[in-house]
């Protein structure tokens, strides 16, 4: 409950700087759409930028071609994202290790490539403009300050959260444990491994996608970088600082990141990533298991 | 005729150039992740140190380039084996995701501190003037530098396979990619080994950036732009392999350059769908154990 | 005792907060890149700006000051871009916005500087159609139409029958290839094949071979200024394309005045169509670059993105010395139209129409100078507005 109470209260907090908290929401959101296929699932991908940007891009056209509605927006962009999750997956999930790595990795260079061709439809390199959102089902309108968009962040958050729990805590979660821990043994007792993980990669790829269509409608623009490499990278770096495989390492991963991040480029623009660096290294020196595995450790004592 | 001829000509000189360098930088990245299952992504910095080192000797000191290559050699050698001992060594045993996040952690600060001590903008290399400009093969011209830079990358990559298959530090090398345990147990200080295929496989990463300075840019973000490319040229040759690694770099090298001359519109996309293909052939890479 | 130690410190205490009331700080917001692979061009505003804050704050009235808040969007992201604007907008209170490299991340503002109402001074980005897309926008910098448009018709003019064009494959470079194209081809002349070129690749010499082997009588290229630029010259100079005759020629960024000294002797003989040139022969111009290398070292040359924040500031400085310090968005935009300024680059102006810069194009060749290339300035076109908004308004 603690992260709910954080939320709301972060509405109030931080009232000048909601935009800000709303990129961290949605960041956990992204970073949670990891955790499932990388943290429970087990299948290795640099390339997770390639759902949230499909996501970002399929509520950005839908919102400039069909509708400015939001909600229905955002099914689209889920939907879209998990459709290039299971076409991707079909051919992804025949690997593993490095190799599943690089494959996931090319296909999202290759999407990102594609969506600089199709500038037609995209925008290309200047971004997708003139995205128009409509008031929250007819009455809550975004406004400059994004208080409306911060709380439809943390709703949306809040149902994926909520979904992925009920998910993980399922017969169908237990075995993707089991997957990832001796696929083997889940092999042997009869478990259609290949059929789970595929699902598993998708319903990630449709909640990445969701964070992505949140993104483009809280922003009301779309660029190239959301399907780039350094965001795949990020995302991955982010999911493991924070705690891999359990959930609240996405929330806390995202936050700290991102805030220090801030808080670093703010006080020295030039050598701040010096600073994140050396965090990282620190954090895995003296910290396995991320943050959260830290936060294990001092209260063993 | 003559012109297909001379088309084909120029992308096999051309590619062969490229691909040499993706080749010395990568190497050390295969023999790395193969021999100590480390997935070490601050490789290419090692590549970008090495270049640093190699122009700035020329460009400042006026050090011979020659003579800068080797320093850059050593110098980076030496970092890498301090590092490998301080701190590559404690996260042996870590799960891979843990040694991701170090490496980006010291690509970051690598990358920081070369803006800080030689600006963002990419660093000229000026090679000697014997090596600049044209050379006449009689039939055509070529340009030197490429033509010195496949000379010298062959030699490299001979000397270096006769290395590990003929001397006895090979011998111990390869017997420890393939069973560490068994190495071991047989009285290989794998430890001391490591160390050293660790400050070999960075101070070649930094021969291929001080080499390859012309045509891989030296600027603060090296590390991370070239990364995918190391990694491509690693994961299709193989893991541990010193073979596979170079028919992939001349693969990739020679292909990219081929398709970015035959369809330049698709130019992006060839190395992506190429290294689809060939890892769902041989997804171990094409030297690689399954 | 008491009362004797209060009134003298409350009296000062008053006296204080009138001198602070008085005195009236301008916040200025400067989104710029600090950081990542394409922190190059983000050091180059920062100086341009840094200098003329340095040289001018003299000259704003008493009691005025101007504070630069600075937030780093690390590349062309947009969505940074737009959520650091409005964090300076509504938490940090500034009262005008300026820099920016990239043209995504200018869009990206737009709608936000319109609903705000906060003037909006671009310091780069470059894509034509920006100024359009927000009352609140003004520009200083340039459009790529103005260089290679022009380029385009002196190229057919002066002998190049046979242009091959080679562009990274984005917006800038996209709009530099539309524009030559036009420009070339109304004037007579053909384009003997066109590429367009991955933005980030790390080896140019297939293209350049292609374009080699179409035997052209000049090559037409933009890639992005300080990082590609060298690396695409020293390809160039290795294909030996200048040696069989191709010239190389496009807008000024393949020869920018801070990458050229390291290029060599290859550069020699490139023309180029472009805004500024650190070897510029104005006063004004010899003034800033002596000033810059007094600043940033004798060996540091300043480049056109340098020379733009400059002259941001300076628009800058100038509606906020006409409203002494106090800062109303829709006379602020007033004072921007029109606004005229005897800058390093030469005399410029902003478009009363448009908002979008008014400047001299300079053809320029690359030279050698007591040992140092340069790039000579040869021809000058004066006053060139926006020739994509100029085309665009006539249909």
């Amino acid at each position: 409950m603690i992260p709910w109470i954080a939320g709301l209260g972060g509405y109030f907090a931080f009232s000048d700087q909601l935009p800000f908290a709303s990129q961290i929401l949605i960041t956990i959101l992204f970073a949670l759409s990891l955790d499932l296929v990388l943290g429970f699932a087990g299948i290795i991908t640099l390339g997770h930028a390639a759902f949230y940007g499909t996501g970002a891009y399929a509520a950005g056209i839908y919102a400039v071609h069909v509708s400015h509605d939001p909600l229905s927006g955002l099914v689209v962009a889920g939907g879209a994202a998990a459709l290039v999750g299971v076409l991707s997956g079909l051919v992804i999930l025949r690997t593993h290790g490095l190799t599943q790595l690089m494959l996931t990795l090319a296909f999202a260079t290759l999407l990102a490539e594609a969506a600089n061709k199709a500038s037609f439809i995209t925008g290309g390199n200047d971004g997708l403009q003139g995205i128009e959102i409509d008031p929250i089902v007819g009455l809550f309108r975004f406004d400059m300050f994004g208080r409306t968009g911060y709380l439809y962040c943390l709703i949306v958050l809040f149902c994926g959260w909520l979904s992925l729990r009920v998910l993980l805590a399922s017969p169908f979660g237990q075995s993707l444990v089991g997957i990832r821990e001796n696929v083997t043994r889940m092999r042997a007792i009869g478990a259609p491994v290949a059929g789970r993980l595929l699902i598993a990669y998708s319903i990630g790829a449709a909640l990445a996608g969701i964070a992505g269509g949140l993104l483009a409608q809280t922003t009301q623009f779309v660029g190239q970088s959301v399907l780039s490499f350094e965001r795949s990278g990020e995302i991955v770096i982010i999911l493991v600082f924070g705690g891999i495989g359990r959930i609240y390492g996405a929330f806390i991963g995202a936050a700290v990141y991102m805030i220090a991040q801030d808080q670093l480029a703010k006080s020295d623009p030039e050598f701040w990533n010096f600073w994140i660096g050396a965090i990282l290294v620190l954090t895995v020196l003296f910290a396995r298991g991320g943050i959260l595995g830290l936060i294990d450790r001092w209260r063993r004592r | 005729m003559a012109t297909i001829l001379d088309a084909l000509v120029s992308i096999l000189f051309l590619g062969l150039g490229f691909a040499m360098v993706l080749y010395i930088v990568s190497v050390g990245l295969s023999l790395t992740m193969g021999l100590m299952g480390f997935v070490n992504l601050a490789h290419g910095a090692f590549a970008m140190a090495g270049g640093y080192v190699t122009v700035t000797l020329m460009n400042t000191y006026q050090v011979p380039f020659g003579l800068a290559l080797v320093a850059a050699f050593i110098a980076v050698a030496v970092v890498s084996a301090i590092l490998e001992r301080t701190l590559y060594a404690r996260l042996y045993g870590a799960g891979e995701l843990e040694q991701v996040l170090f490496t980006i952690g010291l690509i970051f600060m690598a990358g920081a501190i070369a803006r800080k001590l030689f600006g963002p903008i990419p660093l000229p290399m000026h090679p000697p003037a014997l090596l600049s400009g044209q050379l006449n093969l009689g039939f055509r011209t070529v340009p030197a530098y490429r033509a010195f830079l496949i000379v010298v990358s062959f030699v490299l990559i001979l000397s270096l396979w006769l290395g590990i298959e003929r001397t006895n530090f090979g011998a111990r090398l390869r017997a420890a990619v393939d069973n560490r345990r068994m190495a071991e147990a047989i009285g290989i200080d794998t430890a001391l080994l490591f160390t050293v295929t660790f400050a070999l496989g960075s101070g070649l990463a930094a021969l291929g950036g001080g080499l390859g300075a012309d045509i891989l840019a030296i600027y603060p973000g090296y590390a991370v732009e070239y990364l995918v490319y190391f990694l491509m040229v690693v994961s299709v040759g193989g893991l541990g392999s010193i073979r596979g690694p170079f028919v992939a770099a001349l693969s990739l090298g020679i292909g990219d350059t081929a398709c970015k001359y035959l369809v330049p519109e698709f130019g992006a996309f060839f190395v992506y769908i190429a290294m689809i293909g060939l890892l769902l052939w041989r997804p171990a890479g094409l030297f690689g154990r399954a | 005792m008491r009362i004797r130690h209060f009134v003298p410190a409350f009296i000062a205490a008053m006296a204080l907060s009138c001198a602070m009331a008085l005195a009236q700080t301008v916040k200025v917001g400067l989104i710029n890149t600090w950081s990542g692979p394409l922190a190059a061009a983000g050091e180059q505003i920062e100086r341009g700006t840094k200098l003329y804050m340095k040289l001018h704050e003299k000259d704003l009235p008493t009691g005025v000051s101007i504070e630069l808040v600075k937030r780093d969007d690390t590349g062309p992201n947009p969505e940074v871009a737009k959520r650091l604007a409005q964090e300076l907008i509504t938490r940090d209170k500034v009262q005008l916005l300026t820099g920016v490299i990239w043209t995504p991340n200018a869009l990206a503002m737009a709608p936000l500087v319109t609903e705000a109402k906060v003037p909006f001074i671009i310091m780069n980005a470059g894509t034509a159609m920006i100024t359009t897309k927000s009352p609140y926008i003004a520009r200083v910098s340039f459009t790529l139409w103005q260089s290679s448009w022009p380029l385009g018709s002196w190229a057919a003019k002066n002998g190049l029958k046979n242009v091959y064009t080679l562009v990274s494959d984005f917006g800038p470079g996209i709009d530099a290839e539309t524009a030559f194209t036009k420009g070339f081809t109304t004037a007579g002349g053909t384009i003997a094949g066109a590429v367009r070129m991955p933005v980030t690749t790390p080896d140019f010499v297939p293209f350049l071979q292609r374009a080699k082997d179409a035997k052209p009588d000049a090559v037409f290229v933009f890639v992005p200024a300080a990082k590609e630029a060298t690396a695409f010259m020293k390809a160039f100079g290795d294909l030996g394309l200048r040696s069989a005759g191709i010239k190389l020629i496009g807008p000024g960024d393949v020869t920018t005045d801070e990458e050229l000294p390291g290029m060599g002797d290859v550069a020699l003989g490139t023309i180029t169509m472009h805004h500024y040139s650190a070897a510029g022969d104005r006063p004004a111009n010899k003034a800033f670059v002596a000033a810059f290398k007094a600043e940033f070292g004798a060996k540091e040359e300043p480049s056109f993105l340098a020379a733009d924040s400059y002259d941001g500031m300076a628009a800058i400085f100038a509606v906020v010395i006409a409203q002494n310090g106090k800062i109303d968005p829709d006379k602020t935009m007033e004072l921007l139209k029109g606004w005229k300024y005897d800058s390093p680059r030469g005399p410029i102006m902003i478009d009363p129409e448009t908002r979008d810069i008014v400047q001299n194009e300079y053809l320029r060749r690359v030279d050698k100078v007591n040992g140092q290339l340069q790039n000579t300035e040869i021809e000058t076109i004066p006053m060139v507005k926006d020739p994509w908004k100029e085309l665009n308004k006539a249909k």
